[in-house]
């Protein structure tokens, strides 16, 4: 069903010698943009039948562009021979470019291969090899979402300082806790901010 | 050391929840960015308001645009952009279900479902010798409710069926010297008849069944006075032609297989006739129009050869298509224009004398003269008959009249751009703001609730859909005043019809819009171009109460050495200050970094001649460019001949130019590629008005590196003589690229690099010092970018601090191009997955903030790379210090992040440029990309580092700040309850 076919009537006078150049070798490239349905993340306002509507298929860079009917197929007329390059351009997915070589030689026979994996093809249907997603994902509201964010990370170390320095300090030597507490008392700090200290003694 | 360590804990883990790429929500979609959608100059429309349902029009256009819109709001349903090669030749409805589209030169036929746009068959027509095509669709002809479409392209007349495209009979007309110029079908009956003329003096007419294409017929007859021009059907079975003169028409009619011609000089029937006339065709039965200077002359044709002159008017004048409206009556409409106000008429076809319309609408003077007019009638509710009107104006806009009134329309022009550049908005002062204040207190009040709901997650989706409208509606991005951190501008846009249109960045609204003078069609100039936009005035500290305005430049006509014509507008009001009419040609226009006492922008011309013309033309203006007289330099491009130039002034112009402010140059030096197998495709410089921030660049174990920066720097790639062809038509080893960069003041080229098996097209940049550009590999089948990055390497010893400290360095040392520079490249090379229309870079005020490219994609959409992926100091494994300093891994191919894509999931469709704009924001740029469509948004680069994000969450501040207070409190009684009872102890 995809295939190269050079055009019967073309063929047949090509061994004419007079032919005007612009039309020799004038091929037909016929091909399928197959989407899977089940691809969908289901992700909303995107109907596949809109979607297909706004495919573009492009040969070489843009030099001929044509769209899809609507089983998928498409195909660029009075290509010449030789190694083109398919692009398709579809909002939502990410497809690879294809070579095909179209050949005197080979008649009705495709040489297709993906670019971007080197993959060959045996017959000219293009699948997208993933989807693509535009827009960053919101994160359901979580706690820890609520911690990692700067204001609660100084919230958490706040409460660390205020409540785990104290334990701190009561684990200290009780000699060593008496000779602070009168360092301090000399200086005569408010207690509040005589923890601080306290604690960069660690 | 722990303290430290857990600092350093802290930072990594604050960085990493900081995502490298940008990215956008779909919620944030339209709060900084817009799209337009538009379809160029309307060349063909054709209506569908028959059945019940959607009552709608399709449209072919000028920029190969074909669309159905809805009659009554002038949306669009759907819309096709093809490709830029495949012209639209013609469109039609056919079943009452299929738009018919016939392109490419009459060669590609294709069916689109009308409701839905979708493609439902293309095929391929072919003739045997290249033509003018002709078009033509019957709903009459049916063949098991088949419709079959009549076209004729290339010397082949084509009968095509509409349900599957399927060529039903084809018949060639291979007469060596046969012009076809009209393809008739007389209504109701199986005939069609091709007339046309054959060695300049026969007419040569074939009747056809168009059934199954049998010739039924085939007369010639000569005629000695020759030919000019179209000819106009008058009825099924007569034409009307000019004679070669172009003084007398031609009557010829052909029934019943014999062709009789019949002359009328024109000066019979117009008694102040003068010069040669020319047919305006058009399909209504029994008349047709001529056009003798501005003069138009509506003719009737009365019994097969009478002519009797029914209206001759000064006025420009458009008839539109006969429009059937019941059993052989035909109505067709008759626009002219005076003034301020535009006359419809819409008449009967056998009754010049009465209207069936008559209506006058008032119409804005920038929209020009009508340039066509579609009509289609409805049935009144009193069963008469209504019409409405679609007219397509100079500017390109489309309208849609009815009931004397413009129901809708629509700026077209704004998809064809030339050029762009920006505008300052006025400071904001009494008296100067233009929006509203703010609405009552209770529904501020309101609004905020809203927010808190939101942000505290309380908010049911109707709030949050309140809430989404209430950002994308807020007042203060579409404001008429500056703003503080420079998001709010004017883009000023030029488009082809030669408008000039004011677009507010904060919603894409028309400020305002004006048709040039200059660039109107008058006697002297009969095909004004619009070249570029210049700032021509931008008032900042010592003029401030002027207003800034812009320089258009523009040319008479396509031929290298048209006059050129200039333009003044100023950007806040749109008014055209003064136009200029020049006497020499632009081929160049070189805007001079010096500014006059009003901040005026020197700019010099260069002519065809190679004179230099300077503006504004005071003696002011003259002394400042005298004394930067041997610093100016310039350089030309001549892509045909391969040859780049460079220029230098020399003295004041001598002999008959005796003009103050016109100069003589000289050539300082010229690169010439070889012809046979070198030829230039791309040229780029840096764009003028760049900031770099830093000469240095520090690396990995604390060496420096001095950039090469040079404003004289110029990319040029050529391509072997093979290559320059489309992609698939040459082999690796017949096709190689280069890539020169080249000191536009001396000459040299300082670097070259041959790229073997790639060719074109090559998409380039240049920024910095650092060139990326964009071009295809053969060998691999498959696209490249190749950055190249220049290092001065004269300063490389500098690097020691003691030598700075002590002022033993070279920095302060003057730098001359004239020296020989000590420069060093690096370059690299990756494979990229698209075509790529357009590249540019983004630009910040200060350039501090780090680059990203933004690369226009086959697909029409822009997608944003960090420029980190182009570091020609990336390798497979980075030492540590090179992680460090952010080198990512080598990789073969760049990614494509669809969340980068600042496009998000639209389409720029027929993108062709994109333009950055500094935002007075140090992180963030404004983007503009333009083709068909237009897009507009603010990005970030580097995320926005300086200033709170949009949705930065403010409940949660003030959540944390009362935490944080109430802690305080908590703890300080604790601690003075601690102390009380140590105190008891």
């Amino acid at each position: 069903m995809a295939a190269v076919t050079p055009l019967l009537l073309l063929l047949l006078l090509s061994s004419a010698p007079s032919f005007s150049s612009g039309s020799r070798n004038a091929y037909n490239i016929n091909g399928r943009v197959k989407i899977p349905q089940g691809l969908g993340l289901g992700t909303k306002g995107y109907a596949l039948p809109g979607r297909m509507s706004n495919v573009k298929v492009l040969l070489n860079g843009g030099q001929n562009i044509t769209f899809l009917r609507p089983d998928g197929y498409f195909s660029f007329h009075n290509i010449p021979a030789g190694t083109h390059l398919i692009e398709v351009s579809a909002i939502g997915y990410f497809f690879s470019p294809v070579r095909v070589d179209v050949s005197a030689r080979t008649p009705g026979k495709v040489q297709a291969a993906l670019t971007e994996n080197r993959k060959g093809l045996s017959e000219l249907v293009l699948e997208p090899l993933r989807e693509e997603q535009y827009y960053e994902i919101r994160e359901p509201f979580s706690i820890m979402s609520l911690l990692k964010s700067p204001m609660g990370l100084m919230v958490g170390f706040m409460l660390a300082v205020a409540f785990l320095m104290p334990k701190l300090v009561e684990n200290m030597d009780l000699e060593e806790m008496r000779r602070a507490q009168e360092e301090m008392r000399s200086q005569g700090v408010p207690s509040l901010s005589s923890l601080l200290p306290g604690g960069a003694m660690n | 050391m722990a303290i430290r360590s857990f600092l350093i804990l802290f930072i990594l883990f604050f960085f990493s929840s900081l995502n490298p790429i940008l990215s956008l929500y779909e919620d944030q979609v339209g709060l900084v960015d817009w799209h337009q959608q538009y379809l160029g100059k309307v060349k063909q429309a054709v209506f569908h308001t028959h059945k019940t349902g959607r009552k709608r029009v399709v449209v072919s256009t000028e920029e190969n645009v074909v669309a159905s819109l809805d009659l009554r709001q002038g949306e669009i349903f759907w819309r096709h952009v093809l490709g830029s090669n495949d012209v639209i030749d013609g469109i039609d409805i056919a079943l009452g279900k299929y738009v018919i589209t016939l392109s490419s030169g009459g060669s590609i036929l294709r069916a689109w479902n009308l409701p839905d746009g979708q493609m439902v068959w293309e095929s391929s027509l072919r003739g045997p010798k290249h033509s003018k095509s002709l078009f033509l669709v019957r709903t009459n002809l049916k063949i098991e409710k088949d419709n079959i479409v009549i076209i004729f392209s290339n010397g082949r007349l084509n009968a095509v069926s509409c349900m599957d495209g399927e060529v039903l009979w084809e018949k060639d007309f291979e007469g060596e010297s046969l012009k076809v110029q009209q393809v008739i079908q007389p209504p109701g009956s199986n005939l069609i008849y091709v007339v046309g003329f054959a060695s300049s003096s026969l007419f040569e007419m074939y009747q056809i069944n168009a059934l199954n294409g049998e010739l039924l017929k085939h007369e010639s007859a000569a005629f000695s006075g020759g030919f000019l021009g179209e000819v106009s059907p008058v009825f099924s079975e007569t034409v009307v032609a000019l004679d070669s003169t172009g003084l007398i028409l031609l009557t010829i009619s052909f029934q019943n297989g014999k062709i009789s011609f019949h002359q009328m000089p024109i000066s019979n029937l117009v008694k102040d006739s003068f010069g040669p006339a020319k047919i305006i065709p058009s399909s209504v039965t029994g008349i047709f129009a001529i056009k003798m200077n501005a003069v138009t002359i509506v003719i009737r044709v009365k019994d097969e050869s009478k002519l009797e002159v029914v209206e001759k008017t000064n006025h420009e004048t458009s008839i539109s298509d006969a429009l059937s409206i019941s059993e052989g009556q035909q109505a067709f409409a008759l626009v002219q224009h005076a003034s301020h106000e535009i006359h419809l008429r819409v008449k009967l076809a056998h009754n010049w004398d009465d209207n069936l319309l008559k209506e006058s609408v008032k119409m804005d003077q920038h929209r020009g003269l009508v340039h066509k007019v579609y009509i289609n009638n409805y049935i009144r509710t009193d069963k008469s008959y209504g019409f409405r009107a679609l007219i397509v104006m100079e500017d390109h806009s489309l309208l849609l009249l009815q009931q004397g009134e413009i129901v809708w329309s629509r700026e077209d022009g704004l998809a064809s751009i030339i050029d762009v550049t920006t505008s300052e908005l006025p400071v904001e002062r009494d008296g100067v703001s233009v929006a509203k204040v703010e609405h009552n207190l209770f529904e501020w009040l309101k609004g905020h609730m809203l927010k808190l709901k939101g942000t505290l997650m309380l908010a049911s989706p109707q709030d949050i859909a309140a809430i989404q409208s209430m950002r994308l509606k807020n007042s203060e991005k579409s404001k008429m005043t500056r703003d503080h951190n420079g998001f709010r501008k004017l883009l000023i846009v030029l488009t082809r019809a030669g408008k000039l249109f004011a677009l507010h960045t904060g919603d894409g609204h028309i400020v305002w819009s004006h048709l040039l003078q200059s660039l109107q069609k008058s006697k002297v100039c009969q095909h004004p171009i619009g070249l570029n936009l210049y700032k021509w005035q931008v008032p900042h500290h010592h003029a401030m109460d002027e207003n800034p305005s812009v320089l258009v430049i523009g040319k008479c006509g396509p031929s290298s050495d048209a006059p050129g014509a200039l333009s003044f507008v100023d950007t806040y009001t749109g008014k055209e200050l003064s136009s200029l009419s020049l006497v020499h040609s632009v081929a160049q226009v070189i805007p001079l970094p010096y500014t006059d006492s009003t901040e005026q922008c020197l700019h010099l011309l260069i002519d065809a001649d190679k004179h230099a013309h300077l503006y504004p033309k005071t003696p002011e203006a003259i002394s400042i460019f005298e004394r930067e007289f041997s610093n100016i330099y310039w350089y030309s491009v001549e892509d045909d001949n391969g040859i780049i130039k460079g220029h230098a002034l020399r003295g004041k112009c001598t002999g008959e130019v005796a003009d103050e402010v016109c100069f003589e140059t000289r050539e300082l030096w010229s690169i010439v590629f070889p012809s046979e197998s070198e030829k230039i495709i791309a040229a780029v410089t840096r764009k003028l008005n760049e900031v770099v921030h830093t000469q240095a660049k520090v690396i990995a174990d604390q060496e420096v590196m001095y950039k090469y920066i040079s404003r004289n720097l110029l990319f040029v790639a050529t391509v072997a003589l093979k290559g320059s062809v489309e992609i698939g038509s040459v082999t690796p080893e017949e096709s190689w690229l280069v890539a020169y960069l080249i000191d536009t003041v001396t000459g040299r080229i300082l670097h070259q690099v041959t790229h073997h098996g790639s060719q074109g097209p090559v998409h380039a940049v240049f920024s910095e010092n650092w060139v990326v550009y964009h071009y295809f590999n053969l060998k691999a089948h498959r696209y490249e970018m190749s950055v190249i990055e220049i290092y001065d390497q004269s300063r490389a010893d500098n690097k020691d601090v003691w030598k700075l400290v002590l002022g033993k360095h070279n920095l302060t040392s003057p730098i001359s191009l004239y020296s020989r520079p000590d420069v060093i490249t690096k370059s690299q090379s990756y494979f990229f997955t698209h075509s790529v229309k357009a590249i540019a870079v983004t630009s910040t005020t200060k350039g501090i903030t780090s680059k990203q490219l933004l690369i226009g994609t086959i697909g029409d959409q822009v997608l944003a790379l960090d420029k980190r992926f182009l570091d020609p100091r990336r390798t497979v494994n980075p030492t540590q210090a090179e992680k460090e300093e952010g080198i990512i891994p080598l990789i073969d191919s760049l990614p494509i992040i669809p969340q980068s894509y600042v496009t998000h999931a639209l389409r720029v469709e027929g993108l062709r440029g994109i333009i950055t704009v500094p935002a007075k924001l140090e992180s963030t740029t404004l983007v503009f990309a333009h083709g068909v469509d237009l897009f507009f948004t603010q990005l970030a680069p580097s995320r926005t580092y300086d200033s709170l994000t949009d949705d930065f969450n403010y409940a949660l501040l003030l959540i944390t700040i009362v935490a944080l207070l109430a802690a305080i409190f908590v703890t300080w009684t604790l601690s003075e309850r601690k102390e009380l009872q140590e105190n008891w102890r």
